[in-house]
């Protein structure tokens, strides 16, 4: 990465940052999303714990716990998106294409501010996640898988919508980038492990990569990093494929004319 | 081999899917340091060759070298050299001008005591120093011109596109904004493109001005120049006698547009006037003569085109 | 024309105008079967707990959807109600002879409409996924009436907001407080399986859930005069508080315009 190209990311990360953290309009759902559903999960469904079967030594909080985390990172990713469609909506990305000798790193600069985005919600959620009293049986390592796979899931997640939004170049791509995005993080074992799923959504959750992602994520809370390599492999997977879908977007609109 | 700070166009051709050929062939030449003119109504293909020429936009056909550069394959070195205030000033409503001048220099990789150097002597050069900590959403129309073309000028760049500066600002934006691109031309000896529905703009800020319609330059060169090509001054005059209006009208025609002698021959006839004016050939009769229809209204909205083309 | 012509007007072009946008439908029925799906799919293993209800859980969450339709119903009358005030269109209807009550009546039919065929719909769907309807055939006008009250009653609320702010972006911005209202309500649990504190009494608070508990009664137990009375008390309460306060609100916002 030369000078010229950091200094283009830096600049494109700082203000995409800059944005988000000045106005509560678009901090807030990244935050509140998460809590609210953390709060309707481990607190509505505490029981579910107790079911038959249900077998997580941490316990129904810390279960939940990395639902939300994982959610709320790709979230970030999303939401991200949506920051890039309303510049190319607005003519602001024009700017940042002529400005910019490599355009790439335009995209890097969005990346940077998702990551951002991300680590402060994932803080918060973890903050929050623990002052519920979820038990964490994770030593230092685990918690560093559980971290890295999230910022992967938010990387993946950034440069789906990203692309999205390079290609719609409309804040009405919204509904593109969420749906999926939402369907593949409910279509997986949200409530209880995947052993207790039957019919129809266990078949579904079996082959959804998210699936591999939670479980991972799960397994690391409960000090069992066991699963980490396939999560992890599963990911950069995504990465790799939306990181070239992502740069594809981005040639697509610089034909358009941005 | 071009020459370093000019522009160099050779047939250039932009097809939008579905719509007409929204720049048609077009020839040019920029040297260093000259301020060209690009003057057309509406939908004439201006803002297409803008965004082309800046790398915005990928040709259909022909060739572009801005900077000395290929805008089809060398457009980061092109994109190095230039600057650009397009017709959208893209301005963010949640920044504030200092912050806007942040980030284009962190754009153009200065570093960051630089960055807040050139940023406030920008800011004061374009008059917006007062404002400078205040959210763009509540500029008015003219200081996000301004402001738009400040921070076209953070890279010191060569060459500057200016596409339609001045539309929809009142007439001292207007004159105000005129005097900051003529003194960049004069004084910082950059090379400016600019584009105007305005004669008036044209007349007074470029060294040469090509006149474009339907995607193609109808006609090229100085202002005068282009003024002369279409015929002298005319005369006009109103009688103080309305019965002496048939004599009039035969000084007027035999003298041929000179004053001196047509003062001389109302003279010696007696004739008294009420008037006399002398009307020059404006770019109007310019355009008029070259495509047989007034610059205003002429046009057919290329925006929309634009718009539609790239949805 | 009679005033009574005039809302028939009325009624008219709110019931078409509501059917037919696209967007509408989506939330209003696409959503929530959605949502029906994936808590049917991945709670199915909560009916092993000691103590619940019934061993479908698709006929315990079959509730649900009624209830979420009614809000998306609130947001879809808001939306138009501050679409006619922005438009002009209510200061134009102040000037006919039209009395408010007339006026609100036809501005909330669309979406009275609306429930009563997401009401169908839902039961229809749920039944022939299997779910279970125990108060069987008796119960239907009894639900459908259920229905057309929460609809009508958060309709109302809706309107309240639009008429108050006359914004559109306002009654955007109140959607995601009907989507936490429902969430902390005995949505997913009955409230005697809630072993977090808190949230139990933030449920027993919320009158949310004796609506979807009223509803549930009529899937699972058949006939429970409390959870009946219950349900149709708070819908009925919400629904005349909602009219009043918007015949207030109007009236008000008459006089201004």
């Amino acid at each position: 990465m030369n000078r010229r190209f950091r200094s283009v990311a830096l600049a494109v990360a700082a203000r995409s940052i800059h944005n988000v953290f000045t106005n509560p309009a678009l901090i807030l759902p990244s935050v509140v999303f998460p809590l609210f559903f953390f709060a309707a999960f481990a607190g509505g469904l505490a029981r579910v714990g107790d079911i038959p079967g249900f077998d997580y030594d941490p316990g129904y909080t810390a279960f939940q716990f990395a639902f939300v985390l994982i959610q709320s990172s790709a979230f970030g990713g999303v939401f991200t998106g949506f920051g890039i469609a309303r510049d190319f909506e607005m003519g602001f990305g024009r700017r940042l294409l002529l400005a910019a000798p490599q355009r790439p790193a335009i995209l890097v600069g969005y990346l940077i501010a998702a990551f951002v985005r991300a680590a402060f919600t994932m803080l918060v959620v973890t903050v929050v996640a623990l002052a519920a009293g979820a038990e964490l049986n994770a030593g230092g390592i685990d918690l560093f898988g559980l971290y890295g796979l999230a910022v992967l899931v938010n990387l993946a997640a950034a440069l789906w919508a990203g692309g999205v939004a390079l290609r719609v170049r409309s804040i009405q791509g919204g509904p593109l980038m969420q749906v999926p995005v939402f369907l593949l993080l409910f279509l997986a074992p949200v409530y209880v492990p995947l052993d207790l799923l039957t019919g129809w959504i266990h078949a579904v959750a079996t082959v959804n990569p998210f699936t591999a992602l939670l479980a991972a994520a799960r397994d690391l809370i409960d000090g069992d990093a066991g699963t980490l390599g396939v999560a992890v492999a599963i990911s950069a997977g995504l990465v790799a494929l939306f990181g070239v879908w992502a740069l594809r977007s981005l040639r697509r609109a610089e034909a358009a004319g941005g | 081999m071009s020459q370093p700070n000019g522009i160099e166009v050779d047939g250039l051709v932009r097809v939008f899917k579905k719509g007409p050929r929204a720049v048609d062939g077009i020839d040019l030449e920029v040297p260093p340091g000259e301020i060209y003119g690009f003057l057309g109504p509406n939908g004439a293909g201006k803002s297409t060759t803008v965004l082309m020429l800046t790398t915005l936009l990928p040709p259909t056909e022909g060739t572009a070298r801005v900077a000395g550069y290929d805008v089809v394959r060398e457009g980061a070195k092109v994109r190095i050299a230039i600057g650009a205030a397009l017709q959208d000033a893209a301005l963010d409503p949640f920044l504030t001008g200092r912050e806007h001048m942040r980030l284009q220099g962190g754009l153009h990789g200065l570093d960051r005591r630089e960055r807040e150097r050139r940023g406030d002597e920008l800011l004061e050069r374009v008059g917006l120093s007062e404002a400078a900590d205040r959210k763009v959403g509540g500029y008015s129309g003219g200081m996000k011109r301004r402001l738009d073309l400040g921070l076209a000028l953070v890279h010191r760049p060569r060459i500057l596109f200016l596409d339609e500066p001045t539309t929809g600002l009142d007439i001292q934006s207007r004159t105000a904004l005129w005097e900051e691109v003529s003194r960049l031309s004069k004084e910082d000896g950059a090379t400016v493109f600019l584009t105007t529905q305005y004669l008036e703009e044209a007349d007074v800020l470029a060294d040469r001005v090509g006149i474009i319609d339907h995607g193609k330059i109808v006609a090229e060169g100085t202002p005068a120049a282009l003024k002369a090509e279409i015929g002298h001054a005319h005369v006009e005059a109103q009688p103080a006698n309305e019965e002496d209006r048939g004599r009039l009208d035969a000084v007027l025609e035999r003298c041929d547009g000179d004053l001196t002698s047509i003062v001389r021959e109302l003279d010696r006839e007696g004739i008294r006037v009420a008037r006399l004016t002398v009307h020059e050939p404006s770019l109007d009769d310019v355009f008029l003569a070259k495509t047989g229809r007034s610059l205003e209204g002429a046009g057919d909205d290329e925006d929309e085109l634009l718009e539609e083309a790239l949805a | 024309m009679s005033s009574f012509g005039h809302a028939g007007l009325l009624v008219r072009r709110s019931v078409i105008r509501t059917l037919r946008q696209p967007a509408n439908l989506v939330f209003s029925f696409i959503f929530p079967l959605l949502l029906l799906a994936v808590s049917a799919g991945g709670l199915t293993a909560t009916t092993k707990l000691p103590n619940f209800p019934t061993n479908s859980y698709l006929t315990f969450a079959l509730a649900v959807p009624f209830i979420q339709g009614a809000l998306f119903s609130a947001n879809s009358a808001g939306t138009n109600f501050a679409e006619d005030i922005e438009s002009g269109f209510l200061s134009r209807l102040s000037l006919t002879p039209l009395s408010r009550s007339a006026l609100l009546t036809g501005q909330l039919a669309g979406v009275v409409a609306l429930g009563l065929l997401q009401a169908v719909v839902f039961l229809a769907v749920g039944l022939a996924a299997g779910a279970g309807f125990a108060a069987g055939i008796g119960g239907l006008p009894v639900l459908l009436a259920l229905s057309v009250l929460i609809t009508l009653g958060f309709g109302t609320l809706g309107a309240l907001v639009a008429i108050r702010t006359g914004s559109g972006e306002a009654v955007q911005g109140m959607f995601p407080l009907f989507f936490v209202l429902l969430f902390l309500s005995s949505t997913s649990l009955p409230r005697d399986l809630m072993s977090v504190d808190w949230f139990r009494t933030v449920a027993t608070y919320n009158p949310v859930s004796y609506l979807i508990e009223a509803v549930r009664s009529l899937l699972i137990t058949g006939w429970d005069g409390k959870a009946l009375a219950l349900g149709f008390g708070f819908a009925a309460a919400i629904a005349v508080a909602g009219v009043y306060l918007c015949s207030r609100a109007l009236r008000n916002r008459m006089v201004r315009t």
